[in-house]
């Protein structure tokens, strides 16, 4: 196809099938030219999972093209196969209007695709430099490839406002400076199409502001870029154009400017959706937990929590926000059981044990303290045992799961039958095996295990890492009745949005010193998210 | 100790570091892509007997050694294929082929020679003998006479198997292929984190299977310089543990070529200690028995594994087959 830049080509429609109805019908002024990248019919199965059904997409060059959908939707799946990581069961890619054929990473390089992946691929101690260049060398020897991307480097530098030593190893420098090379990784490769796959799940608000003008300056220099994402405020606030998955398939394109987080959030998840978590102001009781100057040193020397204090009440939610690796999840691991501190910490005014044979999570299950641990498939289950075994973990001394000295597997059965029920667990079959449940289900396995014992004290990771939308709502709401129950909650999370729907407190944490607290009314995500990244509050630490 | 006995342990010591050397080096080149390797003892093995047979029915060292690399080199393919291809446990193929070694060897000795599981005794050109530098003094008699610097020529530096000088190049080769070239840092990168190595376009297949060819090929002059250099034909288990002390060597080294050739070095001169048990009366007034002297290489490996030495971090993605995610 030709490139045409005349405005009747919009009502007439251009001579290729699919993009006629899409330009007619969004109406983008922008489109003048082939679409960057257009998809046709794609279709990939593994075994009996339809990943992708029959999916067509076109993105605009020079546009922020957002893909939203919950997990397990086909996002990545689809990604994937652009980048040359899975070949489609069916369907057609087109590159600038040229169909192309992508077998593997080199093809999508060579086709202009540059992917930064979730998880980052760096080598971490390697230098900039040198991760920038791996794949992308000039010749077999490395010091002529090095020089020149230095100075390639610099001039990337200056064009797109992307500063960084290259000479700086990659352990050694934070997250959003990591991305930073993934994204130079890509432009050094002369990418004119960048892929990002949820690419702030490990930023702070402003790093990830900082990354949306990154995007924006990339955007107007040419560039065309496709954000995965399942943050409905960063596809409201980045993106021009917005296509949904739901199960496989494309549910609909549509103008960002012509939508609602509310619809999107529809459209994701097939029904309407609860954004905003539905909560009276907090009845806060007597206090249940009082941690006073507690210190965590991990195995390595490092001190990991460095002499914090705080208190919950009853009926309260205290939210720990801060970004991940700053001691929150010591914290936890301190009061769950599982580390050991110096410090003082009460549970209803009786001290717990931080050290010795009393400070394992049994003792700490027996003084009322339940836990949902962050990494819920490490920590919160065993993967390859079934879900009535992984509803009775932790809990399995409990008279009522014993008979004499064996186990009461029948007891047990009933039991998580019960929980499944109650708790929405999909498929409602305790002999499943726990990695096949999909992470919403997992964790509502887990959450029922910790709430149905009442525990006076719940501490819960990452309620929602990983958990679709539909889960999500089921979770806060009964994280929200656990405490109109009277019950002291304790939530760390690295969703700001989470942590601001749900606490009625706000501490957050930097650098394993909490650096400030407010009240979940009185504070919004600038104010925590300057705290996080350190700025000093002023209004002295608690 | 007169300076000419020192120089003699120092001899000693070149010639018995130096199949630790190219043990460590080839499992340097193996664990850097990720690969661990356990199997190092029983590819030199392997080697040694392929060699030592070779040459004993050809009479040319040099074919010897050929066959050598060529049997050091098998091993490291099924090695490949288990914990590459197949993406099996290395450890466990490791064991496997340490098993294959010492089994096989004596039995196709037995079936090829009859000599008790031994090669018949090599002589002239079915050996490497040892090389005499230009200028150097060869008889005893003479070294004793001459000069400190000339004794050092003659003694220390002179008179080693052609082996030697190539296994002693290899150090700096090695430092400059991983540091210098495209192929040690994407080599170095495989090791670290494959995935980045497959997201830039690159087989993390083939970089790994180079890598233990590689590894195959300096095993197989290992094993050789074994039975064709520093013996006169194969034994039976005539390795003798070396490559596990190399694999000792190698974590001390913390995978670095130069630190590699020191830590072979100290084991080498560990060994030569203990062919001297007359020395250490000597210089001590005690006598200490030579069992703990032989132990004490031994010792060092034990000390050494069990971390006493520092933090040694290995490479990232060693041992871990690597399976696409996503």
């Amino acid at each position: 196809m030709t490139p045409t830049d005349n405005e009747t080509g919009r009502d007439t429609g251009p001579d290729t099938g699919p993009e006629t109805t899409i330009q007619g019908e969004y109406d983008v002024d922008t489109i003048h030219v082939a679409p960057a990248i257009e998809l046709r019919g794609i279709s990939k199965a593994f075994g009996p999972v339809q990943a992708n059904k029959d999916i067509s997409i076109h993105v605009a060059k020079g546009t922020i093209h957002g893909i939203i959908g919950e997990n397990g939707a086909g996002k990545s799946t689809l990604m994937s196969i652009l980048y040359g990581f899975y070949k489609a069961d069916a369907g057609e890619i087109l590159i600038s209007g040229k169909p192309v054929t992508i077998p593997d990473s080199q093809a999508a390089i060579a086709a202009g695709i540059g992917m930064v992946f979730q998880h980052f691929k760096l080598v971490e101690n390697f230098s900039v430099l040198e991760n920038v260049v791996l794949g992308a060398e000039s010749g077999a020897l490395l010091a002529p490839s090095l020089s020149k991307a230095r100075r390639e480097l610099t001039s990337l530098a200056k064009e797109y406002e992307l500063n960084i030593d290259p000479d700086a190893l990659i352990q050694d420098i934070g997250v959003g400076m990591q991305q930073r090379v993934e994204i130079l990784k890509a432009l050094y490769r002369r990418a004119d199409i960048l892929i990002l796959d949820e690419p702030t799940g490990v930023l702070t608000p402003s790093e990830a502001d900082q990354l949306f003008r990154i995007l924006r300056r990339l955007k107007e220099e040419g560039k065309t870029i496709i954000l995965i994402t399942h943050k409905l405020r960063e596809i409201m606030e980045t993106t021009d154009t917005v296509s949904v998955m739901r199960r496989g398939e494309m549910t609909a394109t549509v103008k960002t400017a012509e939508t609602s987080p509310e619809e999107l959030a529809e459209l994701m998840v097939g029904r309407k959706v609860l954004l905003r978590v539905d909560k009276t102001p907090a009845k806060p009781g007597p206090t249940v937990l009082e941690v006073r100057d507690l210190n965590v040193t991990d195995a390595q020397g490092v001190q990991r929590v460095k002499g914090i204090s705080f208190d919950i009440h009853a009926g309260e939610v205290l939210g720990i926000a801060g970004v991940a690796g700053n001691g929150q999840s010591e914290l936890l691991e301190v009061l769950g059981g599982y580390e050991t501190a110096t410090g003082t910490v009460t549970v209803n005014g009786e001290q717990i044990d931080l050290t010795g044979a009393k400070s394992d999570a049994r003792s700490r299950r027996e003084r009322g303290i339940a836990h949902v641990p962050e990494d819920r498939q490490r920590e919160g289950l065993i993967m390859d045992f079934h879900a009535w075994e992984n509803a009775a973990f932790g809990y399995h001394h409990d008279e009522a799961y014993r008979s004499g000295l064996l186990m009461n597997n029948k007891a047990i059965w009933q039991d998580t039958e019960g929980k499944m029920e109650r708790f929405d667990v999909r498929p409602p079959d305790p002999r499943l095996a726990a990695k096949n449940f999909s992470g919403g289900n997992q964790q509502k396995i887990v959450l029922a295990r910790e709430i149905e014992r009442n525990p006076e004290l719940l501490l819960i990771g990452q309620p929602t890492r990983g958990v679709d939308i539909g889960a999500i709502e089921f979770i806060h709401q009964q994280i929200i009745a656990l405490r109109d129950q009277g019950k002291a909650i304790l939530l760390v999370s690295v969703e700001l949005e989470e942590i601001l729907a749900l606490s009625d407190r706000i501490a957050v944490m930097f650098d394993g010193q909490i650096m400030g607290e407010r009240m979940a009314s009185e504070t919004d995500e600038r104010e925590l998210g300057l705290l996080m990244a350190g700025v000093t509050d002023e209004k002295g630490a608690a | 100790m007169d300076f000419l006995t020192l120089i003699q342990v120092l001899d000693s010591t070149i010639r018995l570091a130096l199949p630790l050397l190219l043990a460590c080096l080839a499992g340097l080149f193996s664990e850097r892509a990720g690969i661990f390797d356990i199997g190092l003892e029983g590819k030199m093995l392997f080697a040694a007997f392929f060699s030592a047979a070779v040459a004993a029915m050809t009479g040319s060292v040099w074919l010897g050694l050929l066959a050598g690399i060529a049997a050091s080199m098998v091993l490291s393919g099924i090695h490949g294929l288990a914990s590459i291809t197949f993406r099996g446990n290395q450890l466990i193929s490791g064991v496997a082929i340490n098993f294959l070694a010492a089994g096989l060897t004596v039995l196709i000795a037995q079936d090829w020679f009859q000599q008790g599981g031994r090669t018949p005794s090599l002589m002239g050109a079915g050996r490497f003998n040892p090389v005499t530098l230009p200028g150097a003094l060869t008889k005893t008699v003479e070294i004793k006479e001459a000069s400190a610097p000339m004794q050092l020529y003659s003694e220390l530096l002179s008179g080693h198997s052609i082996l030697v000088y190539l296994g002693l190049l290899c150090v700096p080769l090695t430092w400059w292929v991983l540091f210098r070239t495209r192929f040690g840092l994407r080599l170095r990168a495989v090791g670290e984190n494959p995935a980045a190595v497959d997201t830039a376009g690159i087989s993390v297949v083939r970089l790994r299977f180079a890598a233990v060819a590689i590894c195959g090929l300096l095993c197989g002059i290992a094993g050789a310089y074994l039975s064709t250099a520093l013996q006169a034909g194969f034994v039976k288990d005539m390795s003798a543990g070396r490559g596990f002390i190399a694999l000792a060597a190698l974590i001390f080294a913390k995978w670095r070529p130069w630190h590699a050739l020191y830590a072979c070095l100290l084991f080498g001169f560990l060994q030569a200690l203990a062919l001297r048990p007359d020395l250490i009366t000597n210089l001590t007034g005690m006598t200490v028995q030579v069992q703990l002297l032989d132990a004490l290489p031994y010792i060092l490996t034990v000390v050494i594994l069990a971390g006493f030495v520092g933090k040694a971090i290995p490479p990232r993605a060693g041992g871990e087959p690597y399976v696409k995610e996503r």
